[in-house]
């Protein structure tokens, strides 16, 4: 009776064990297939059509480079993938300053620091539509900064790099820089929680200064974060959309497209399917070039940790 | 088991005799602001009197863009709907791709070619067979104008575009911005088509901007019609960066600018500003050739995979060009009926000088599509223009002649 009932309980125990083994397994499948779909899949299919010759609807007539030859010579997209560079790359340096900044000044133990929190980092709780539509009207030389400075008897203050076609990519920057920087500030000072006091009261001891001490030994403590912020701020400059459909339009002319508003007007409300496809593989391979060996330095320098 | 399945094939029949009396008919559109949603519902109204349903499907924003987009993916998975509102050479695109289905029965029935002016006929068209049926018509080819600065001033509406010239310096000698304007491609379009018919004349309008000729989209013609074009900037605030079309309508509104180019929608906002035509505000074609640029709203027809609905769907294409609903649809949206018969008693002087003028361009062969509304090209070769017309238009370092060249390769290009 005693061996029938521990081999039944001994049976018992393979079984939750197989269970246990499955499980995890049983769980992620659905979101792992979701992804194979509809993200490697899709970007699958987006790569197809890019070879074809695909107008309002795919259609499967390969026609090899072609789309990508008419882009090399659309000078649409030139000025979107100069965009993409001068914006990028201004819009994550800034941020990163910016929020750094903040975030060691903030770590002073200030009074009222709760409440200057909540203050930088509010704008982040707005989608980038609120934000282009405010600084429309803020940047706007009839009605907003350039009229008030005026009308407070400065006539000669002029501020007009929304309507001037090569200032106007900056004020993507600016409307951008006001949103996320308050993010990036949250992102450190968390981080600069993490570091341990003692390492900073040890150098306090051996005479170092306080801006040394965070140029030297607090902020190369935050690589993680670094990091994590630029993997953010990065994508967030390259999905860029609603920021330029709410402020600039892409205007004037087409002087503040970004590869992700010329995407979107080909392959959707021009029919030119395959010309946005080959236009989002290029933004893709665009990530791709930043991501990977960034990912993987950063990937493998942890493992020897 | 023989029975129940004879049971079945009675009940499913008896459905589908019901669904004859109270068919379906799914309507894609994006009439979803004031009057035209209320346009929208009169025809909801009109259909579901004749017992029939009607499933709303409205996708708001972007002037259509967003519909248009929800329309393909509903195609491409095989499941669009009864009717959608499509315009334009887009008809005959959709037409190719085998996905409209011909209501001749009504419109031959009812006899539209009898009804509708040549034009207008041919572009609800696909292989001869209608698939299409009109709303309406509109005029882009309109200037308006604020009655009262025109009067201080003692401005007459220009007939040239030399007069359009001398007007406008006096309105800005008087310190009000002779032209308002949003810089939006499309807007910028809209401005260029007015000047490019105007000094080109109707031929070379047809030849470059529809027929999309490679010779006079170069020629010495374009040029003209580029630099006269760039001339209205300097008539025009610098703060027009990105400003919606009815703000620009507003500015005309409050004295703030002279005039406007725009298509005849624009009556909508003085209407809504309390003006009248006439007294408050004027309207006149764009100076130069008498012509009529003209926008119409149609919705096309999809084949349906439930013949059961198509009575719904026909009943559909029969009250749009039903007089009631071109009638209310027209004073809602600013346009003139589709129709040739329908009485124009009941609007305004604006839109009864555009029917007069509609039946001359029309006599005359001067009833034009519009190229920046997406009548007269398709929609790759319609971006292209905007590209190149928008750039041009906004940066001072391109000549007109760079300009034309620019412009023919970019339309070959996209073709």
């Amino acid at each position: 009776m005693a061996t029938v009932m521990a081999r039944a309980s001994g049976a018992e125990h393979a079984r939750r064990d197989r269970l246990q083994a499955w499980l995890p397994r049983l769980v992620l499948a659905p979101s792992v297939a979701i992804t194979l779909v509809f993200v490697y899949g899709f970007i699958g299919w987006t790569a197809a059509l890019s070879f074809t010759s695909s107008k309002l609807l795919p259609s499967w007539n390969f026609v090899g480079f072609e789309q990508y030859l008419k882009l090399a010579e659309n000078e649409r997209w030139l000025v979107a993938a100069q965009n993409l560079l001068i914006f990028g790359g201004l819009f994550i340096a800034v941020c990163l300053a910016i929020g750094v900044l903040l975030a060691v000044l903030l770590d002073q133990k200030i009074r009222a620091e709760g409440a200057l929190r909540a203050i930088y980092l509010y704008p982040m709780a707005l989608s980038f539509i609120v934000t282009g539509t405010a600084w429309k009207w803020i940047l706007n030389p009839g009605l907003g900064l350039q009229k008030l400075v005026q009308d407070l008897g400065f006539t000669g203050f002029t501020f007009d790099w929304l309507v001037n076609p090569d200032k106007a990519v900056y004020t993507l920057v600016i409307a951008a820089v006001w949103q996320a920087s308050g993010f990036v500030m949250a992102m450190f000072l968390a981080g600069l929680r993490g570091v341990d006091p003692a390492l900073i009261k040890a150098a306090q001891l051996d005479g170092a200064s306080l801006p040394r001490i965070y140029w030297r030994i607090v902020l190369p403590c935050l690589r993680p974060v670094l990091f994590s912020a630029l993997m953010i701020l990065s994508h967030i400059a390259i999905k860029s959309f609603d920021l330029v459909a709410a402020l600039t339009g892409g205007g004037p002319g087409f002087a503040t497209d970004l590869p992700a508003t010329f995407m979107y007007a080909h392959a959707f409300t021009r029919g030119q399917m395959a010309l946005g496809s080959a236009s989002a593989v290029l933004m893709l391979g665009a990530v791709l070039a930043v991501a990977v060996p960034f990912l993987y330095s950063e990937l493998r320098s942890k493992r020897h940790d | 088991m023989k029975a129940p399945k004879r049971l079945l094939l009675a009940a499913a029949l008896a459905a589908a005799t019901g669904a004859a009396g109270a068919a379906e008919v799914e309507v894609l559109h994006f009439w979803t602001s004031g009057g035209e949603a209320r346009a929208a519902a009169t025809l909801k109204a009109m259909l579901e009197q004749q017992g029939h349903i009607w499933r709303d499907f409205a996708v708001a924003g972007g002037g259509g863009e967003s519909a248009m987009t929800v329309l393909k993916s509903r195609a491409v998975s095989g499941n669009p709907p009864s009717a959608a509102q499509i315009k334009g050479p887009a008809i005959q695109e959709w037409g190719e791709l085998g996905f409209l289905d011909s209501i001749d029965e009504v419109a031959v029935k009812d006899g539209w070619s009898m009804l509708l002016p040549e034009v207008v006929a041919e572009l609800m068209k696909v292989d001869g067979h209608y698939v299409a049926a009109p709303v309406n018509v509109h005029r882009v080819n309109w200037v308006w104008a604020n009655a009262e600065v025109f009067g201080k001033l003692g401005l007459q509406p220009p007939t040239t575009w030399d007069e359009f010239f001398a007007v406008a310096d006096k309105l800005k000698a008087a310190g009000i911005t002779p032209l308002a304007h949003g810089g939006q491609s499309w807007q910028d379009a809209t401005v260029f088509e007015a000047v490019a018919i105007g000094q080109g004349g109707v031929d070379f309008y047809r030849k470059a901007l529809v027929e999309l000729d490679d010779a006079t989209l170069r020629g010495p013609a374009m040029v003209q019609a580029l630099k006269t074009f760039k001339r209205l900037k300097t008539y025009m605030d610098p703060d027009r960066a990105n400003r919606d079309w009815n703000v620009a309508t507003g500015m005309v509104i409050n004295g703030k600018a002279g005039m406007q180019i725009m298509g005849d929608w624009a009556k909508g906002e003085f209407a809504s500003a309390g003006q009248k035509a006439g007294t408050d505000y004027l309207c006149f074609p764009a100076p130069g050739a008498a012509a009529f640029t003209l926008n119409v709203d149609s919705f096309a027809m999809f084949k349906l995979r439930a013949p059961a609905q198509r009575p719904a769907q026909l009943a559909l294409a029969r009250l749009i060009m039903a007089p009631p609903f071109q009638e209310a649809f027209s004073l809602a949206k600013g346009s003139i009926p589709a129709r040739s018969d329908v009485s124009l008693d009941t609007f305004d002087d604006c839109a009864k000088r555009s029917r007069k003028d509609f039946d001359a361009a029309a006599q005359s062969g001067a009833l034009l599509p519009s190229m920046a509304h997406g009548i007269a090209t398709r929609s790759d070769v319609q971006g292209a223009f905007f590209d190149v017309l928008t750039q041009f238009f906004n940066d001072d370092a391109i000549s007109a002649e760079q300009a034309a060249d620019k412009l023919a390769k970019a339309v070959k290009a996209a073709r």
